[in-house]
């Protein structure tokens, strides 16, 4: 991969980011998909020699700084999808598009059920099923997604 | 012979990394609630992402600019007329303020009471709103060069918002009431009563635990902050009752009340600094004992946390002249 190849991740990281924590109201707060768990999976699939756990850990570690959440709760919860994510990328990628987005439903929300129980060990909070909501829309918006991402790496010529 | 290419390329298996990760995650949860210095470092790292919180923060800003750059003459006019009705009222209301804060203080000398100090203050902005939706948080645009401090009350135009949890070198970070991890100490402004009114994670509701059956508490009643644990000063408005649940056996109340302060659509808010709680330390153990028990009083004896500071010493020199022969 070029310099430009990491500039691109990184910068699509970001933007996931910036997408991450943009304010909106308290009501729909709920039904944001977890943008930097999506892009981190969509790395971790695509190019899974150079974007991995640690790419995970920096980018939780910064979320958790820009939330004010615990130090180090999205990062392990980050750094614990990307590696499901290289686990099982052989076999991810050799699914159908339906099939994949499946897989991540069922891997973007054990990410956010760990997440929870990281909450609950350092506080009360009420918990309910509204958590898997993000993973759920995550999942939806994956084959659109994968397959934007697909065409644009494609002609960038990164692999 | 060159080596067969194996079918599929297999990447370095990330365990170990996972396993490093892992270990340094829970090391940095463990630290945090331990120790003191990784606080000061994550201030300073919140300076490393503050880039971002600023560039998330253009669009609403770019929003209520537009909307103000199209907004047509007439409900520019409106508005003004509205402000100035409120200045009106306001400075009425201030104008009866300052002769009943003269009555009041008049009061408290025949009382032989000490007068409670005005709070002094700094205004502060809204810089974001929490993005996480399970926890209630705001990031507001004063930082330690301001002498923002941790535990610090913060208020809006109507009433308690909550305190401040973490503060870097130009912003900080507060924790509203309505979180389920704060509480504030109450008291019900008719009467005194004293009580807790605690966070549900909800915006609009807060609990207020522990109510006995035969507590004088009914809807609509105005809870303001009782100044006992020494953080928030007393007197500001916190809530006001929304509910009561009484259950002829149960010993206790369900009670919720729904918060004065408008986070949602308030910008501006106001930065206390509270004067010091008398402090203990210099203190013989009998006065120190008596302020403990005394001070924080219990909702069954509501009368206790009356004794003015003057009346308490004055109770301690008669028991010390009583003691001594």
């Amino acid at each position: 991969m070029t310099l430009f190849g990491y500039l691109f991740v990184w910068f699509t990281l970001l933007l996931a980011l910036c997408l991450q924590v943009m304010p909106l109201p308290d009501a729909w707060l709920v039904w944001r998909p977890d943008w930097l768990g999506i892009l981190l999976a969509y790395w971790c699939v695509a190019t899974p020699q150079r974007v991995g756990v640690i790419h995970g850990f920096v980018l939780g570690l910064a979320l958790d700084l820009i939330e004010g959440a615990p130090l180090g709760q999205n990062a392990l919860t980050l750094s614990l999808l990307a590696y499901l994510f290289l686990l099982l990328y052989q076999r991810f990628r050799v699914y159908s598009i339906w099939q994949q987005a499946v897989l991540v439903f069922v891997l973007l929300g054990i990410a956010q059920l760990l997440e929870q129980w990281l909450r609950t060990i350092f506080g009360p909070v009420s918990v309910s099923l509204e958590f898997l909501i993000p993973a759920l829309i995550g999942a939806a918006l994956w084959p659109w997604l994968f397959t934007m991402m697909q065409v644009v790496r494609r002609r960038l010529g990164i692999g | 012979m060159r080596p067969i290419k194996p079918l599929f390329s297999y990447g370095p298996v990330p365990t170990y990394r996972m396993l490093l990760c892992a270990v340094l995650a829970f090391g940095l949860m463990f630290a945090e609630h331990r120790f003191s210095a990784v606080e000061t470092a994550r201030s300073h790292l919140t300076s490393v992402v503050a880039p971002i919180q600023w560039l998330v923060s253009l669009p609403s800003e770019g929003m209520r600019w537009g909307a103000m750059a199209i907004s047509d003459q007439q409900s520019l006019i409106d508005e003004n007329q509205r402000l100035r009705e409120q200045l009106l009222t306001l400075s009425n209301r201030v104008q009866r303020m300052a002769s009943l804060t003269a009555e009041n203080v008049h009061l408290r000398e025949l009382l032989n009471a000490p007068n409670p100090d005005d709070v002094p203050y700094i205004t502060a902005e809204l810089l974001s709103l929490d993005s996480d939706p399970f926890t209630q948080q705001i990031v507001i645009n004063r930082g330690r060069r301001d002498g923002a401090y941790i535990g610090q009350p913060v208020m809006d135009a109507s009433g308690l918002i909550g305190q401040v949890v973490s503060v870097s070198a130009y912003t900080s970070r507060v924790l509203m009431v309505a979180d389920a991890n704060h509480a504030v100490p109450v008291e019900i402004n008719r009467n005194g009563l004293r009580f807790i009114a605690q966070g549900t994670g909800q915006l609009d509701i807060l609990d207020v635990p522990s109510v006995p059956a035969t507590a004088d508490i009914r809807e609509g009643d105005l809870l303001v902050t009782s100044g006992l644990g020494g953080r928030f000063p007393r007197g500001y408005p916190v809530a006001r009752i929304s509910d009561v649940q009484r259950e002829s056996s149960q010993a206790f109340m369900e009670v919720t009340a729904e918060p004065i302060a408008q986070p949602e659509r308030s910008r501006y808010f106001l930065l206390l600094f509270p004067p010091d709680p008398p402090s203990t330390d210099g203190l013989d153990g009998a006065e120190q004992m008596a302020r403990r028990v005394v001070w924080p009083g219990d909702p069954a004896n509501p009368d206790v946390g009356r004794i003015s500071e003057a009346g308490l010493t004055a109770a301690l020199k008669i028991q010390d002249v009583g003691e001594s022969p």
